[in-house]
């Protein structure tokens, strides 16, 4: 097999640093229903959302772990600090940002972002949101744009009509640890007919260590409307664990469209086991594009529930797994409600060692006629030491129902290589070329600055820098 | 010396088994020559060795381009020397644009940057002689194309990266009449003082739309006869069996 080239792939992590940056709020480490209590009083919450917490929590000590998923041994709870904040509030004007984390998200180039035509952006450090805005002119239309612990205070209905809906506590082991220790994320509301044709922009940092980030996004797109969320994230490189386990339900209404945009970047450090929910209405459209290009392991499958007749629900995931990474990425589609179609496109990477794994689940329900359902995955493996794997569930209960499923393995082939060289392309250059066009189908469906990030971050240059 | 293409002795193994036995040809700029011969008589062989191939092992022999023997050389290096090889399958390569492809070769080949209203306006040109919608510049290398496009597409990347030395590799097999004269053009255009051209086909086909200079026969790895353009008349109407027959013995 023709191995690749040394420096592709194999990553620079320019976002490996840490600042040293005081909390204002620490608690002791371990899951522990006093952090509970700690948290509810310096945040101020509702007696239902107390309650919420520390039944979660039991719930999150009860739930076994999936037999199916492996690779979590390592993972020690008790060492994990579950709430450090290090602001007071979430400043609605970047100068009123505390220095220190303002310093780093220069270096990670969030500040020059906030001068570009977003619609509106967050940056969370560790526990809290430090900073939430967003256009005068979307605001004005009703859109809403906040912290997740804002938007319950401000927007109760919405926030305890939805909160919890679409991934209870029961659903599974993190998403029950979430819902006991969330913090920061976002809220967004976009009111019936309202296109928000700018990005919502979030960014997430890590920079404590042994520290687990439990953001918690609530996405609500009223009859009629769009929105498109970004979200990009990154860490520290320590030599000790970090856990995120985000939880993130989207409500899209009748007729209504979301796309939701992830580029996952944690530094190797990171447990990234996160549960994506949304729940579709009559002929809504949701749209997924998962980008996971870092930790040390991925456990996430964005999912679509076809409630109402004539939805259309999509994946497009990209995973890239390089050394000391495992990405057990997919997706999950359920279908309810008849005349809906479902397309999941996966793509993915594995490279010195990296091990990645499609998984997903098409459920059709007995109610849920005429469905179309088409599935593609393709892996290519870049070097003998990595691997790739494939599991896919299908249950289909429903009449007329088409499910396509295809899968493919790959190496980067001799043939093509020569093809190219014989060019006067370069060797690394070439390979940079074929395993580029692989991901192409995806990254053509990112934002222009995110298609360039991952170019960088797979060093993928194809102006000869290589080699 | 610096004005050719010279194999000299040539000898080639593919997993051990002896293709070429002793080749020798001597290509210079302004020419055309034609190579042809039986299936299996080691054509592509040739091409893909001259190429430098990584499954093709030189047992013996040199190689020279302009005097310089190119054993050591990468493929790639080659490339950017001035050699071009037309394949007979091109292979696809999804997700990588023609328009990218063709510029990083072209810059490779120039050795530097090349302004990018000049490639497209050689472009452009090229693309009308071989009758090529500008659309191709937005597909995928080869991805899709038919049979005929991808041979057009070979005819403009040698367009494009002006070799010295180009070899075709059945550039002619699996087009219809009009395509085969479409491709003839465009080889014709490529003819000069500049370059010399070594086309590898089993059909004389080709032959009527470019006149070579040389034709030379290729049996069981060895060059067997040599002459002008009327060997390739009596090869149509006697087929490759005298030649091959007059071999057995030795």
């Amino acid at each position: 097999m023709n191995a690749p080239p040394q420096e592709l792939l194999h990553r620079t992590y320019k976002e490996g640093f840490h600042d040293d940056i005081k909390p204002i709020h620490q608690v002791p480490k371990g899951a522990s229903h006093e952090v509970i209590d700690y948290m509810c009083d310096v945040k101020g919450e509702p007696d239902w959302m107390r309650a919420f917490r520390h039944r979660s929590l039991d719930l999150f000590h009860k739930q076994p772990l999936p037999d199916w998923l492996p690779g979590l041994r390592d993972l020690d709870y008790d060492a994990i600090t579950y709430y450090v904040s290090p602001v007071e509030k979430s400043a609605r004007k970047w100068e009123d940002v505390p220095e220190e984390i303002r310093r780093t998200y220069d270096k990670l180039g969030i500040a020059k972002e906030e001068q570009k035509l977003l619609g509106g952006l967050g940056a969370q450090i560790d526990s809290e949101m430090a900073y939430h805005n967003i256009q005068e002119t979307l605001a004005k239309k009703g859109v809403v744009f906040l912290s997740c612990d804002e938007g319950m205070k401000q927007y109760p209905e919405i926030f305890r009509e939805h909160f919890a809906k679409a991934i209870p506590p029961e659903d599974n082991k993190f998403a029950a640890l979430n819902s006991a220790f969330w913090s920061g994320g976002s809220f967004v509301y976009i009111p019936k007919g309202v296109k928000c044709d700018v990005p919502l922009s979030v960014y997430f940092r890590i920079n404590a260590e042994q520290f687990g980030q439990f953001e918690r996004t609530l996405i609500v797109v009223d009859d009629d409307a769009f929105c498109h969320y970004v979200e990009g994230c990154s860490a520290p490189i320590y030599t000790t664990h970090s856990l995120h386990a985000a939880v993130v339900e989207i409500f899209v209404k009748d007729r209504a469209r979301c796309r939701y945009t992830t580029i996952q970047n944690w530094s190797t450090d990171v447990y990234n086991l996160v549960t994506k929910r949304s729940f579709l209405y009559k002929n809504a459209v949701m749209e997924w594009v998962d980008g996971n290009l870092g930790s040390k392991r991925t456990v996430k499958y964005p999912s679509c529930y076809m409630l109402g007749e004539g939805a259309h629900g999509e994946v497009l995931s990209l995973a890239s797994a390089d050394k000391g990474m495992w990405q057990d990425a997919g997706a999950k589609m359920v279908f309810f409600a008849p005349n809906c179609t479902g397309r999941i496109n996966s793509k993915s990477l594995s490279g010195h060692g990296g091990r990645s794994s499609y998984r997903g689940l098409v459920q059709v329900r007995n109610e849920a006629k005429n469905c179309r359902i088409q599935v593609n995955c393709d892996a290519l493996i870049l070097d003998d030491k990595s691997r790739s794997d494939t599991y896919p569930t299908m249950e289909v209960d429903g009449d007329l129902v088409t499910v396509e499923h295809e899968a493919s393995v790959s190496n980067v082939s001799e043939e093509q290589l020569f093809y190219l060289m014989s060019r006067g392309i370069k060797k690394e250059d070439a390979y940079s070329m074929i395993v580029n066009g692989f991901i192409e189908p995806i990254v053509k469906e990112l934002p222009m600055e995110f298609a360039v990030e991952i170019n960088r971050l797979i060093n993928l240059q194809m102006e000869g820098s290589v080699g | 010396m610096n004005e050719t293409l010279v194999i000299r002795n040539l000898r080639v193994s593919v997993e051990d088994k002896l293709i070429l036995k002793g080749v020798n040809l001597t290509v210079r700029k302004g020419e055309v020559h034609a190579l042809m011969g039986p299936n299996g008589s080691g054509k592509s062989t040739l091409a893909y060795t001259i190429m430098g191939h990584p499954k093709y092992t030189v047992t013996g022999g040199q190689i020279l381009l302009k005097g310089e023997d190119i054993h050591e050389l990468g493929t790639d290096e080659r490339a950017r020397k001035g050699l071009f090889l037309a394949f007979q399958y091109p292979c696809e390569v999804p997700g990588v644009r023609m328009a990218n492809f063709l510029r990083l070769a072209c810059n490779g080949r120039a050795g530097r940057e090349l302004d990018v209203i000049e490639f497209y306006d050689k472009l452009e040109k090229k693309m009308k002689v071989l009758d090529m919608d500008e659309k191709f510049m937005k597909r995928y290398l080869n991805e899709g194309f038919s049979g005929g496009e991808k041979k057009r597409n070979e005819i403009l990347q040698m367009m494009m990266l002006e070799p010295e030395f180009a070899v075709m590799d059945e550039t002619d097999s699996g087009l219809d009449i009009d395509a085969l004269k479409v491709v003839s053009q465009g080889v014709n255009q490529l003819r000069g003082p500049g370059r010399g051209i070594l086309i590898i086909t089993h059909y004389e086909r080709i032959l009527r739309y470019i006149n070579p200079d040389l034709i030379h026969i290729l049996v069981d790895g060895k060059i067997v006869k040599s002459g002008g353009p009327d060997l390739a008349a009596h090869l149509e109407e006697h087929g490759y069996d005298w030649i091959v027959k007059d071999q057995v013995p030795a």
